[in-house]
């Protein structure tokens, strides 16, 4: 069953990619929604399946599905198979479900667009790659499932392809992402040569013996050292580096604010609720490796934590709407990083969650705003829009709570989770947890902030859209039908249709009450988010212990598949459990202070941009920090004066032409030779054939005569 | 009786003629008696074999022989004729456009 | 020993054969020495002839009759015939280009003379077969029976030869002509490839 859910979306891309152009919109439209659709409900009957099934050996419920053996060398062996088990049952509930909203909100935006089947096409093929990467059964699949989001990615980014812009950020996100993608391979690699195996799950081997999965032999591995760099922080390490390149994390966060030039459909699915938390997935699959290492724990939690501050300030500096949640997209990331970083990899993912929720919203909202105010992208130029477009409005209002962290919305659950574990994180060296949570908290509170400004510029205060020059577009949305001329001239906004604002009232619902399935022990709630994800993630070792339980010598003994690392680690978590019980009344005090800085937030923007929304902000952060321009400068204007005067003028040109050249020449002299004996005279011919005859028979007569 | 070996010298030593007058003639007429003079040099050593081997397969190679020597004559003088008209010359040497 | 043993150990075919042998060797040596092809053809009238009588006392009459008439009868004829009508003056007076090749002529002829005899030198003297099979009949029994394909292919040869020759000796009409002769002019014009100018140009670009 689980490869129709991905092979559902792959059909409809077919479909539409071979006879889109024939089928019309309303078909196109059809296939595309339907295919998701199809994958949307098997992933909630495999869902379903899961949850009753029995657990395995190691505690872990799994449901999966054989393909076919893809590459099978040596040792080496790579299938295309596909594992369910909660991790990836949580993200395929999401992807198929949220994919299927955005898919009937852009057969709305989408509409009169000339690229239409393409569009569909491209993003039905997507919701194929998400789907194989996050049910992927080993690291090879899953990569070609990243390579593939990659693709469709660029390919949806350069969507528009009359626009230079488009098709220049396109580049920049593929090429970015090969950054990323190398630290991937290379990780890679390594796993399977130190693991032998590159599977997440047990797999027969070839001489019918079990080869373990590299999960469970990580996890009976001791704990390096901080600052050790062995081979486990070496693979988590690599592995975040992939990680930061599709989740944009500093460094490689630049490409997914340009990445904002595709279809504002696009930015909600691929670039705020699923690919880009692909890196989130792989760290959390991966966890039983990464928290073998306090390095790159650490690593991750700063750059993490970094990412979520440095994003959340530009944001507050940006005027286009996209680009606000952009920066915030990079923000929120940026958390659940943090998250892993503590080791709290469960709430990471269920800010992953709760994030594709009011992300996706905040996007398809900020569309339909697009869409309303033809093709208007700059919040300077909107206000007072709620009168015009009051369900878009009312649902981005509940994205705007849920984002800043309003108790009882989905947001305030996750982050707060997320805020919590890492204020009192046990993972990483003394203090170090303390300091990150005051960065995050500090984000929350920018977080409050420009979404804020963002909200109050576009719905409230002033109409400014008058100034908008008719005809300007920064999303060339193509030609519009007549009506949408007539209505640009009248230049009126004008509330979405019901195909894209019952997408937007559902994600609203599902922010809403989206974080109730996580809340936290402390607040009463029994948090089936995080027992559910117990079994498959990791338990972070408290930071300097330095073996793991003594469970690896038992199974040394008895080499059963029970006992492993995970069993060992989640009966030390019990033990944490008991010991976190001391700290409610801490976590409490911690949350009310986080809902407190989250109102502050809100409070601070409404108070200071309902007086002057247009307030110049500073010059640093409208250009964000100029992070382009120095990587322009420092990587590549190097790269480029080198690729030019180094690689072409020196390496290309004199050696590796001067050899090709030189190869040439040495043929033309010898040959110029050689040329004197081909003199042309038939004489000289039958000279040279006596002669070899002569030559020939000398030589057989003294053979023969010897 | 002439022993067998006798006609065999006598037959190379007629091919060796043919093949050196090959390389000294620039004449292509005469060229190509050197050509007839090789292949009757052949064509002795057959009749040759084939009396001392009591056979007659040799004399019908060398009646096959003949036809050929005949179609090349034919076909070797109309190439003759044809490079006079174009080139004006029967000197092999000057029939070198092999020559870049 | 006396005149009279050896007169008696000499058989007539002996002289017979040494006779013609050697007005053969003289006669091959005038067709390659000569200057002007008539007397080169001449001379290969008579090795041809001389071959003929050869035939003849190896016992192979047939051969040798054909000999005369086919080869020293027919294609002599249509050398000489070739030759009369090409008219060529000696050309002396041209340069030898290849004059290496007469110094060439002696050493090879030497080398590949010495090369035979010393293979010929192992042969053995097997008896002469007791019924020699050179008569018309034992031949045509042979030609008609186990080697009528290639008698058949040589016919198509000879036919092949006869269309080939016809078409090769034709006159061409006046368009065929300057065709070929804009082809010969083009050809000597000796220009360099232009393929290999191109890159000389190129060479030259990026040099500069």
């Amino acid at each position: 069953m689980l490869k129709w859910i991905t092979l559902a979306p792959l059909i409809g891309a077919l479909i539409n990619g071979l006879f889109g152009k024939r089928l019309g919109e309303k078909v196109v439209g059809a296939i595309a929604c339907l295919s998701v659709a199809v994958s949307a409900v098997l992933a909630f009957a495999s869902f379903n399946q899961l949850t009753h099934a029995s657990a395995g050996a190691d505690g872990v419920r799994r449901v999966t599905d054989y393909f076919f053996t893809w590459i099978s060398v040596g040792a080496f062996r790579a299938d295309f198979a596909y594992l369910l088990d909660p991790l990836s049952g949580i993200y395929i509930l999401f992807i198929t479900g949220v994919g299927l909203l955005i898919h009937i909100y852009a057969t709305g935006y989408m509409h009169g667009d000339p690229g239409y089947y393409r569009f569909f096409t491209y993003l039905n093929l997507f919701m194929f790659m998400m789907l194989t990467l996050v049910l992927a059964d080993n690291l090879l699949l899953l990569f070609v499932g990243w390579e593939g989001v990659g693709l469709c990615s660029y390919l949806l980014i350069g969507y528009y392809i009359r626009k230079k812009e488009a098709g220049d950020a396109a580049k920049k996100a593929f090429i970015v992402n090969r950054i990323g993608d190398f630290g991937y391979m290379i990780a890679m690699f390594l796993v399977f040569t130190t693991f032998g195996t590159i599977s997440f799950v047990d797999k027969p081997g070839a001489g019918g013996e079990i080869v373990r999965s590299f999960l469970v032999t990580a996890a009976a591995m001791p704990v390096e050292g901080l600052w050790v760099f062995g081979t486990m922080t070496a693979i988590a390490l690599l592995l975040f580096v992939g990680a930061t390149g599709k989740s944009a994390q500093i460094p490689l966060f630049v490409w997914l604010p340009d990445a904002m030039a595709g279809p504002t459909p696009v930015s909600a699915l691929i670039h705020a609720a699923t690919m880009v938390t692909a890196g989130v997935y792989l760290t959390a699959r991966c966890s039983w490796v990464v928290t073998k290492s306090p390095t790159a724990m650490l690593v991750i939690a700063v750059i993490g934590a970094a990412t979520a501050i440095f994003a959340a300030t530009i944001g507050l500096a940006q005027n286009d709407i996209k680009k606000v949640l952009a920066y915030s997209t990079v923000s929120q990331l940026g958390y659940m990083f943090l998250a892993c970083g503590v080791g709290a990899f469960t709430a990471g993912i269920f800010h992953v969650m709760t994030h594709a929720f009011f992300k996706a919203l905040l996007f398809l909202g900020s569309g339909s705003v697009i869409h309303g105010m033809h093709e208007e992208q700059d919040i300077r130029k909107m206000g007072g829009l709620r009168k015009y477009m009051p369900i878009t409005f009312a649902t981005m209002f509940v994205g705007w709570l849920a984002i800043s962290g309003f108790p009882l919305l989905s947001g305030f659950f996750s982050k707060d989770e997320i805020l919590w574990r890492t204020f009192s994180t046990e993972a990483l060296p003394p203090g170090v947890g303390n300091a990150l949570w005051g960065l995050a908290a500090l984000t929350a509170l920018l977080t409050a902030i420009y979404m804020t400004r963002m909200m109050w510029l576009t719905f409230f205060g002033q109409e400014r859209f008058g100034q908008a020059r008719p005809g300007h577009s920064n999303d060339a949305h193509a030609e519009h039908t007549d009506a949408d001329h007539a209505h640009a001239a009248l230049g009126k906004p004008h509330e979405s249709p019901a195909v894209m604002w019952i997408p937007l009232a559902i994600l609203a619902v599902l922010s809403l009450i989206g974080g109730l399935v996580g809340v936290p022990a402390a607040m009463g709630g029994s948090n089936h988010f995080e027992h559910f994800l117990q079994p498959v993630i990791a338990e972070a070792q408290p930071f300097g212990h330095t073996t793991p339980v003594a469970h690896s010598v038992t199974r040394g003994e008895v080499g059963t598949p029970t006992i492993d690392g995970r069993e060992a680690a989640a009966s030390e978590s019990h033990v944490a459990k008991s010991e976190e019980h001391h700290d409610t009344s801490t976590e409490l005090g911690l949350t009310v202070l986080s809902v407190i800085l989250g109102l502050l937030g809100i409070g601070i923007g409404i108070a200071v941009f309902s007086k002057k929304p247009l307030r110049k902000m500073p010059k640093t952060l409208e250009e964000k920090y100029y992070v382009d321009e120095i990587y322009e400068d420092a990587v590549i204007q190097p790269i480029e004066h080198l690729s030019r005067d180094g690689l072409w003028k020196v390496v290309d040109v004199k050696i590796i032409d001067g050899f090709v050249n030189g190869v040439a020449r040495m043929f033309g002299d010898i040959s110029g030779v050689l040329r004197y004996t081909q003199s042309g005279f038939a004489r000289s011919y039958a000279a040279v054939i006596l002669l070899g005859a002569i030559i020939v028979i000398g030589y057989f007569s003294y053979i023969a005569l010897r | 009786m002439v022993p067998l070996s006798w006609y065999l010298a006598l037959s190379a030593v007629l091919f060796t003629i043919g093949v050196v007058g090959v390389i000294i003639q620039r004449n292509i007429i005469s060229l190509f008696m050197c050509i007839e003079l090789m292949l009757n040099a052949v064509n002795l050593t057959l009749v040759a074999f084939s009396r001392f081997l009591g056979d007659v397969t040799g004399q019908l190679f060398v009646f096959i022989v003949m036809t050929v020597a005949a179609a090349e004559a034919a076909v070797g003088l109309a190439i003759i004729i044809s490079l006079f008209r174009s080139r004006e010359t029967i000197n092999v040497d000057e029939a070198d456009l092999l020559r870049l | 020993m006396d005149v009279n043993t050896l007169l008696n150990t000499i058989e007539i075919s002996h002289i017979l054969f040494l006779g013609f042998a050697a007005l053969c060797v003289v006669a091959a040596f005038n067709v390659i020495l000569q200057h002007n092809p008539i007397y080169s053809a001449l001379a290969l009238i008579i090795v041809l002839c001389t071959l003929a009588a050869l035939f003849v006392t190896l016992y192979a009459p047939f051969i040798a009759a054909i000999q005369v008439l086919v080869y020293a009868g027919a294609i002599m004829v249509l050398f000489i015939f070739v030759i009369m009508l090409l008219n060529v003056r000696e050309e002396e007076s041209k340069t030898d280009q290849q004059k290496y090749l007469k110094y060439l002529a002696v050493p090879f002829f030497l080398a590949m003379l010495g090369e035979v005899f010393a293979v010929i030198k192992t042969v053995g003297a097997p008896p002469a077969s007791a019924n020699p099979p050179g008569t018309v009949e034992s031949i045509a029994n042979g030609m008609f029976t186990n080697y009528v394909l290639p008698f058949e292919a040589a016919s198509v040869l000879i036919l092949m030869a006869i269309v080939g020759s016809m078409l090769l000796a034709r006159r061409e009409s006046a368009a065929d002509t300057n065709l070929i002769e804009d082809a010969l002019n083009a050809a000597n014009r000796s220009t360099p490839m232009p393929a290999i100018e191109t890159v000389r140009e190129i060479e030259e670009e990026v040099a500069a």
